[in-house]
């Protein structure tokens, strides 16, 4: 198990390396000029001066090349740097000083570090569509535990058709939609998420509860949707297997059965299902952020997208496939650990 | 002289065979009969069918142009919303109301429905064709397993939203200058749809490749001297045709609400030409007013989309021989 998932883990450098160089070389293409919004009246060789700046002037693979070593060199630098001097866990540690003052990954728009944004980012999109994620599953378990425990029962048949319809409605139409009925008909939430709001009295965390309320709902909506059938269809599975006969022949009770002998068995392909579903809600979380005006990472990558800001998309894009492979050797990993009939070596 | 043997001796009485009690029947027969007892199924197919139909005759019942502008009759209210408003601007010209500019909301759903359904259609037929061949290449050639697997992966771990996102942006402007504003749009939507969708039906088609090729009908086929094109075509295809039609419905799904997400960003059709999602992106501004102009759109997206995936529920259960006759 541990050869596999460092073979793995070996395996995914090159494959990430080449989603990055896919992704540069994909940009490279990209019509947009950095220097289009400088006024006329500046002189073309200062234009190109202020190019070279930005890193634009020297041939795609130099521009890769110097890419590479600032997320992979000087960023993890910064990072020490930050952990040994401001962080709470390693902060008795001695300041290491790595960082020397080395070109970072620049946006196009701010003209700031790419990562200091991303960083300002994270919080908003991990409490909105990480908690999404948490609801959505606590939600989906039971769901699809009792729909299959009473297979073809009136639960059944509705938390069927429901988990159809969430599946099926998009995002964009339920985000409108909740905001007509719950913030103009009703009043009961803000329709527009405040990331200015701060948190420091029992108030406060009222109006932050209510202002997610709606959001993290819409993502719920589709994470249920998904799971509770992944769920249903793995505990029916296990419901008709011998072991359960087994076990109810020698006397333990239903709950016993139910809840110990088979969810144990049917959450083994549901948890590899979760795991593989993390970045992908990142990527869904796009549409909801700009719904809600959520400012978070998606809704950075679309504002980046249309102003052309080319370094910020390609982090953000690599920070995603990143995600998505991590997930991936995650979930596999956890089905050999949690299944002692599979076997990776 | 002995009796000459007859060429056939009469059988045994007990041993003769009645003949077969029922008439053969033929595995489509028995799919249709298991289909027909999934009721959302057979709803959703109806559904389908009916919406298809709708988008493709629709403009010859409702002849309206769907981007004629009447500046004097915009903001029209649905007809019904005379039932409990009597002072709503209502007409039965415009059964479904109008829009901000006086474009007839019917005609326009009718238009976006044709565009959205044909862009569904298109990059599903496209990623099906990708998704299954690669399967069969890697499923029957084991020289290519190894690479095309890896660049299923290698697909599979690419950030699919951010990377149509990045695509559309990018290739835009040169299609639209070799293939007209719509026409590049569609060509370049299809395509970008259906060279990220591909993969899950790769992967399945491809292990029922690996177990369908070493069944003996396989063997025998080669021995008799059968090229492996012929094989494949002859033999295997006709084999992985049900999981290749249940991945063809998620596939359908899956790019009318990419392409309505694409839309809704703001990165799908130009303006002036309707789909759902644009009809539905460019209503949400004003839909405490309106609410209907994003009701609508969206209801038809969401419905579409149901009835897609209650057909393919209802075509995985018809398809599965364990399930099927049980």
């Amino acid at each position: 198990m541990l050869t596999y998932a460092i073979r793995r883990l070996v395996l995914s450098i090159p494959t990430l390396l080449f989603i990055s160089f896919v992704i540069f070389m994909l940009l490279q293409l990209a019509p947009g000029d950095p220097m289009a919004q400088v006024p006329l009246t500046v002189p073309p060789e200062v234009k190109q001066k202020m190019r070279e700046a930005l890193g634009v002037g020297e041939p795609a693979l130099v521009q890769y090349w110097k890419w590479l070593v600032q997320v992979f060199w000087t960023e993890p630098k910064i990072f020490i740097d930050w952990l040994t001097r401001d962080s709470f866990l390693l902060g008795w540690l001695p300041d290491t000083h790595l960082y020397q003052g080395e070109l970072r990954v620049i946006s196009w728009q701010t003209r700031s570090p790419v990562m200091d944004i991303v960083l300002q980012r994270i919080p908003q999109t991990l409490w909105v569509v990480g908690l999404s994620y948490v609801v959505g599953v606590l939600i989906a378990l039971p769901i699809g535990i009792y729909s299959a425990y009473r297979q073809y029962s009136v639960f059944d048949q509705a938390g069927t058709f429901i988990t159809m319809v969430g599946f099926s409605i998009p995002p964009f139409f339920t985000g409108p939609l909740l905001i007509v009925i719950f913030s103009v008909y009703l009043g009961w939430f803000p329709s527009i998420y405040d990331t200015t709001h701060v948190v420091n009295d029992w108030e406060s965390f009222k109006f932050q509860l209510m202002q997610m309320i709606m959001p993290v709902m819409v993502l719920a909506l589709q994470t249920t949707a998904q799971l509770s059938r992944y769920m249903r269809a793995s505990m029916l599975d296990n419901l008709n297997q011998d072991y359960v006969r087994t076990a109810r022949a020698k006397g333990l009770s239903e709950a016993v059965v139910v809840m110990i002998h088979v969810l144990r068995n049917s959450m083994i392909p549901v948890i590899t299902v979760i795991a593989l579903g993390v970045p992908a809600i990142f990527g869904g979380a796009i549409i909801t952020e700009n719904v809600f005006k959520v400012n978070g990472i998606g809704q950075l990558l679309i504002t980046a997208l249309f102003a052309n800001d080319l370094p910020m998309v390609m982090t953000l894009t690599f920070i995603f496939a990143v995600l998505i492979v991590m997930f991936n050797l995650i979930a596999d990993i956890l089905y050999g650990l949690l299944d002692p009939r599979i076997r990776y070596d | 002289m002995t009796e000459p043997v007859p060429a056939s001796p009469a059988p045994i009485e007990a041993l003769r065979d009645k003949g077969p009690d029922k008439p053969p029947r033929s595995k489509w027969k028995d799919v249709w009969a298991q289909f027909r007892k999934h009721k959302g199924a057979m709803i959703g197919a109806f559904f389908l069918i009916f919406i298809t139909l709708g988008v493709l005759v629709g403009p010859y019942l409702w002849t309206l142009d769907p981007q004629a502008l009447d500046i004097r009759a915009k903001d029209m209210r649905p007809i019904y919303t005379a039932l409990w408003d009597s002072t709503a601007k209502v007409s039965w010209a415009h059964p479904l109301g109008s829009d901000q500019l006086g474009r007839d909301n019917l005609s326009q759903l009718i238009a976006g429905g044709r565009a959205s359904m044909a862009v569904g259609w298109a990059a599903m037929i496209l990623s099906l064709v990708i998704g299954a061949g690669i399967g069969v290449l890697a499923g029957y050639f084991k020289k290519l397993d190894g690479p095309l697997m890896r660049l299923t992966d290698l697909f599979l771990s690419l950030p699919i939203l951010p990377l149509l996102l990045v695509a559309v942006t990018l290739f835009r402007q040169p299609l639209r200058a070799n293939f007209g504003p719509e026409g590049g749009m569609f060509i370049l939507i299809v395509t970008v749809v259906g060279i990220t969708s591909w993969m899950p039906t790769a992967r399945i088609v491809r292990g029922d490749v690996l177990a369908l090729k070493e069944r003996e009908f396989v063997l025998a086929a080669r021995s008799i001297g059968t090229k492996p094109f012929q094989i494949i075509k002859r033999h295997l295809l006709p084999n992985v045709l049900s999981p290749i039609m249940v991945s063809a419905t998620l596939g359908l799904a899956t790019a009318i609400i990419t392409e309505s997400a694409l839309s809704f960003l703001g990165v799908g059709f130009p303006s002036d030409f309707p789909t759902w999602g644009k009809m539905l992106a460019d209503a949400v501004a004003r839909m405490e007013d309106f609410p209907e102009r994003v009701i609508l759109p969206g209801i038809a997206i969401s419905l579409t989309v149901l009835g897609v995936n209650y057909l393919g529920d209802g075509l995985r259960d018809a398809l599965d021989p364990r399930i099927r006759g049980r």
